[in-house]
């Protein structure tokens, strides 16, 4: 951990007037007349100097986050300290402050106060597994399993709305990690087994609800529920159900439950079961069962079937053959009938293959995948979904599809959103998924923009072409090799006069063909912010123009993107050439139309971008940034030394990525911070913001030759 | 000073040229997946040369040994790398007792002694390399050997294949239309379960039931394609797998030898491909 770790001081304890005055240094925004900082100070002076000062230090970093939790943290620091070493407390406060950045002060103070049971779990604090830890692995895991793609996410109990797995944030009840984690495992493939084999396909809300005691009527459908796919994971996972068996502690399920374990058993059955256990049956719970939201999981299930069936439909028809399209060869009702034949592995099906007036269509992935999530979901695919719409209907149908379709990748994606974490150095933690980026496209701007420029610079960009076309890759021929493609002539002329004169036949014979090749991938990131309004962002957009005369001629793979954005909810990053893009018209409307947005959060911009050059195969890749002025952001404090330090902390992973980065800046103040960021040689600082446009071109040259 | 020995020069370097033709003796085991066989015997009839296309471990290169046992014709196999240069395919002058000799490279040679020439994993040679073969691949059917002032006509016993794996995703390891549109393709996939569980009972000798589960984790693996992993478990690795639980390595760890860390480096996925194999066994 990285507190600040106590340690005795010369210094004596601090009085509590002493106290006082620090507490009111940072608290001052959520204290009052009636709410003064003397009753904490007097609990805190009893402490040792070595904990009084860990918790000025946490209540100073916490307030930087929020007044009121730091308030209430002050509050329970005395008792906490006493009770507790420095390195769980520390633990405490970060968990506190992670559930207070994803779900605001109310759950975060919760936890704060849940000090007991936090410390009681962080007694077992090795033996714990995070959801940070296990998430990424269970989450492959369950891909693995197949079925529907899942997602998965931290909440406070484990449920499944057939869609996404809730998981706890962390699981301690065990006594070591690895059967934590199997503990983790198992809810996870009981929650993804409930979503599998239709849990929630019987309507069980309506019918639960109809009990005296719903609640009650719930936990018995659950553990039945869990009966049920309990032995369906012991024939589908034989390996899982015997790690499970450890987990089932002895508990048995009654005699009545025998008719869940037969393999034709369903939900149905569950159900039935409830009706005949609900008087006299208490039903046990067992450690790996989740809960169920009956409610939540019909009204998602209920809104993929509904989409899904005109998806389908859509895909259908875009599967007819071209000319079944027109009028002559449409049967009178204008639609077609398809039927499907499914190939079973295992106990669902994973593969169809659609039948069209008796001949066989294979449909492409998506539209199998497509169609197994609706068998989960109904057990088949009904013959309605086969028949394809009308010719008429079929163009329509096909643009909506395509907007629902669009529009659903946007709310998967939480509305196209992509979350990344942040450096906070005063925690020395990450933010978790603190900052919301969203990709956008520039419109397009002027096009005489680069006309303009392109004239302007006539003479330069001549000799720009002539500077990168002497760099480009081309074949050399290395005389006198060991060995080689070919025979090196000269040298074997030459050899045999040294052969018949009695000297010794040299080996290096041969030629061979040398290829130089250039593999370099260079993102550009260019600051977007609304300082660079005027001038700056005209340079930019000039700077960029020649760039791309440049790299055009150089054939490296090269990006552009701007980025700006306003707060920590709305990062926003810029596409203006992608690596795929060709510099054509569009690109250059797009570089003309780079406007100035708002303000300069780089880490977030730093990671997003990182990764697109991650996904990029080449062996050198470059990430350059032209900035004019430090990180900055509206508000969260990021101006400054946070700003500066998450900037770092983004630039190091991406180095960690084997990225290598360079900032091109105008800043004349940038020596004091950007060493610090980049590193002492890894940036240039361009005086003269007019020269910027020849200069970008010049530094790249230089950095990758 | 030592003699200077004629020759060593050549023996310098192990010329490419010295691929020997293989007869295939024995019937290697096969189980055709579809129409294949008898697509390949009619492209063989008509001088179609033929590109497979397929993921890694399907099958293809035990196709080129099957059809090449069944046609009775020598198999040459280049495996292309990207220093492969166009004098590794056709041949080169080489100094022997003080003379220069012209070797022929597998391709020159696989033309003259009418075999089947093949050519696994074609995009990682050089796309300048490639294009010497345009002219065997066409109705022309004529490999020009300039150096040595040659032109070979290929006998209609020559067959020029090659294989591909589409799966890359690299703009680098894409085939030139120039040279795809001269093949007819024939596609490989992984084998349907009920084969592929044949295959590696046929490959290892395991038990059925044992073999059904890898069959299953092969299944979750391909999942798992595009979700961090670049393929799924070939069912070459299913018989490597089946091929250790046989020699009386407990079925977990076999799996995380043979399938997991033959998959993937990187520690979740390891650990997530472990965790399937170990749901399973």
């Amino acid at each position: 951990m990285n507190s600040p770790v106590p340690s005795s001081s010369p210094a004596g304890k601090l009085s509590a007037a002493q106290l006082e005055e620090r507490l009111d240094e940072s608290l001052d925004p959520v204290l009052s007349s009636r709410r003064t900082a003397q009753p904490l100070a007097a609990a805190l002076a009893p402490l040792s100097r070595d904990l009084q000062d860990f918790a000025l230090h946490w209540v100073a970093v916490i307030a930087r986050t929020s007044g009121e939790l730091a308030f209430q943290f002050a509050t329970l620091a005395p008792d906490v300290l006493r009770q507790s070493d420095p390195v769980s407390a520390e633990s405490w406060i970060i968990h506190a402050m992670d559930t207070f950045d994803r779900e605001g002060l109310y759950r975060g103070s919760s936890e704060l106060k849940n000090v007991d049971a936090f410390m009681l779990a962080s007694r077992h604090n090795s033996n714990a597994v995070a959801f940070e830890e296990a998430g990424n692995v269970l989450g492959l895991f369950i891909c693995g399993l197949a079925g529907r793609p899942l997602k998965l996410e931290v909440a406070n109990e484990a449920y499944t709305d057939t869609e996404t797995l809730h998981l706890p944030a962390r699981i301690f009840a065990r006594a070591s990690r690895e059967q934590n984690f199997l503990l983790y495992k198992a809810l996870a493939t009981h929650l993804w087994a409930q979503s599998r084999y239709g849990t929630f396909n019987v309507d069980p809300a309506d019918k639960l609800a109809t009990f005296a005691d719903p609640a009650r009527a719930r936990a018995l459908y659950n553990y039945l529920e869990t009966t049920r796919l309990d032995a369906i994971i012991a024939r589908e996972l034989p390996g899982l159900a015997r790690e499970l068996a450890d987990l089932r502690d002895g508990a048995e399920a009654p005699p009545e439950c025998a008719l869940l374990r037969e393999p034709a058993a369903t939900a149905a059955d569950s159900l039935a079961l409830v009706e005949a256990l609900y008087e006299n049956f208490e039903p046990p719970t067992l450690s790996y069962m989740g809960v169920l939201h009956p409610e939540i999981a019909q009204a998602v299930r209920a809104s993929r079937v509904a989409r899904e069936k005109k998806e389908l439909q859509a895909e259908l028809a875009k599967l007819l053959p071209e000319n079944s399209g027109s009028a002559d060869t449409q049967p009178a009702d204008g639609a077609s009938h398809y039927s499907v034949i499914a190939t079973e592995s295992g106990s669902t099906p994973d593969n169809f293959e659609l039948v069209l007036d008796g001949s066989p269509v294979t449909p492409p992935g998506h539209v199998n995948d497509l169609m197994q999530s609706i068998t989960q979901d109904l057990g088949e695919i009904p013959d309605d979904y086969l028949v394809t719409a009308s010719d008429g209907v079929y163009r329509d149908n096909s643009t909506e599809e395509e907007k629902t379709a669009a529009v659903r990748e946007e709310t998967n994606s939480e509305a196209g959103a992509r979350f990344y974490n942040e450096w906070d150095y005063k925690r020395r933690h990450y933010r978790k998924n603190w900052c919301v980026l969203r990709e956008a496209d520039v419109k397009p701007g002027d096009p005489d923009f680069i006309d303009t420029t392109l004239k302007r610079y006539a003479v330069q960009v001549g000799q720009l072409r002539r500077t990168f076309e002497m760099l480009r890759g081309d074949d050399k021929w290395l005389k006198k090799q060991a060995a080689g493609d070919d025979i090196d002539l000269d040298a074997v002329i030459n050899a045999y006069a040294d052969l018949s004169s009695g000297r010794e036949l040299p080996e290096q014979l041969f030629q061979r063909r040398l290829k130089v090749e250039r593999d370099i991938a260079v993102m550009f990131m260019v600051d977007m912010s609304g300082s660079t309004k005027g001038w700056i962002n005209e340079a930019e957009r000039e700077s960029l123009v020649m760039l791309c005369e440049a790299l055009e001629v150089l054939g490296d793979r090269y990006a552009i993107y701007g980025f700006s954005g306003i707060t920590r909810k709305r990062c926003e990053i810029y596409r203006i050439k992608r690596f795929a893009d060709r510099y054509d018209d569009a690109v250059r409307g797009r570089i003309a139309g780079i406007l100035p947005q708002d303000y300069t959060r780089m880490g977030v911009a730093i990671r997003h971008l990182s990764a697109l050059l991650n996904g990029v195969d080449a062996r050198t890749k470059l990430l350059i940034t032209l900035s004019d002025g430090k990180p900055d952001d509206y508000s969260d404090n990021y101006r400054g030394e946070y700003g500066i330090e998450d900037t770092r902390q983004a630039l190091i992973e991406a180095h960690r990525g084997g990225i290598h980065s360079f900032c091109i800046t105008i800043d004349r103040e940038a020596r004091e911070y950007l060493p610090r960021m980049y590193g002492a040689v890894n940036y240039t600082v361009i005086e003269d913001v007019a020269r910027l446009p020849l200069k970008v071109a010049d530094v790249y040259r230089r950095l990758t030759t | 000073m030592s003699k200077p020995i004629p020759g060593k020069v050549a023996a310098s370097k192990e010329p490419a040229g010295r691929t020997a033709a293989r007869m295939i003796e024995r019937e290697p085991y096969y189980e055709p997946i579809g129409g294949e066989i008898e697509l390949f015997e009619a492209a063989y009839a008509t001088q179609i040369p033929v590109l497979l296309k397929g993921p890694t471990g399907c099958g293809k290169t035990r196709f080129m040994e099957y059809m090449a046992w069944r046609l009775k014709r020598p198999l040459i196999t280049v495996s292309c790398h990207d220093d492969l240069t166009a004098a590794d395919l056709i041949g080169r002058y080489l100094i022997t007792n003080n003379e220069t000799v012209w070797v022929d490279g597998p391709l020159a040679h696989a033309v003259r002694c009418g075999g089947i020439c093949y050519l696994d994993e074609i995009v990682e040679a050089r796309k300048d390399t490639t294009v010497v073969i345009h002219p065997l691949a066409d109705d022309r059917r004529i490999l020009p050997i300039e150096k040595h002032g040659e032109l070979l006509h290929a006998p209609k016993e020559f067959v020029l294949a090659m294989s591909y794996n589409p799966g890359y995703q690299s703009v680098l390891k894409e085939l030139k239309q120039s040279t795809r549109q001269r093949f007819v393709a024939i596609e490989f996939t992984y084998p349907h379960a009920a084969l592929e569980k044949k295959i590696v009972i046929a490959e290892t000798g395991i038990d059925p039931a044992l073999a059904d589960q890898l069959i299953r984790l092969a299944e979750m693996t391909r999942n798992l394609k595009g979700n961090g992993l670049d393929e799924g478990a070939s069912t070459r690795l299913l018989v490597h797998a089946g091929k250790l639980i046989a020699k009386g390595i407990p079925a977990r760890t076999a799996c995380a030898g043979a399938v997991a860390a033959a998959l993937t480096d990187d520690p979740d996925m390891l650990r997530a491909v472990n965790e399937l194999a170990s749901s399973l066994f």
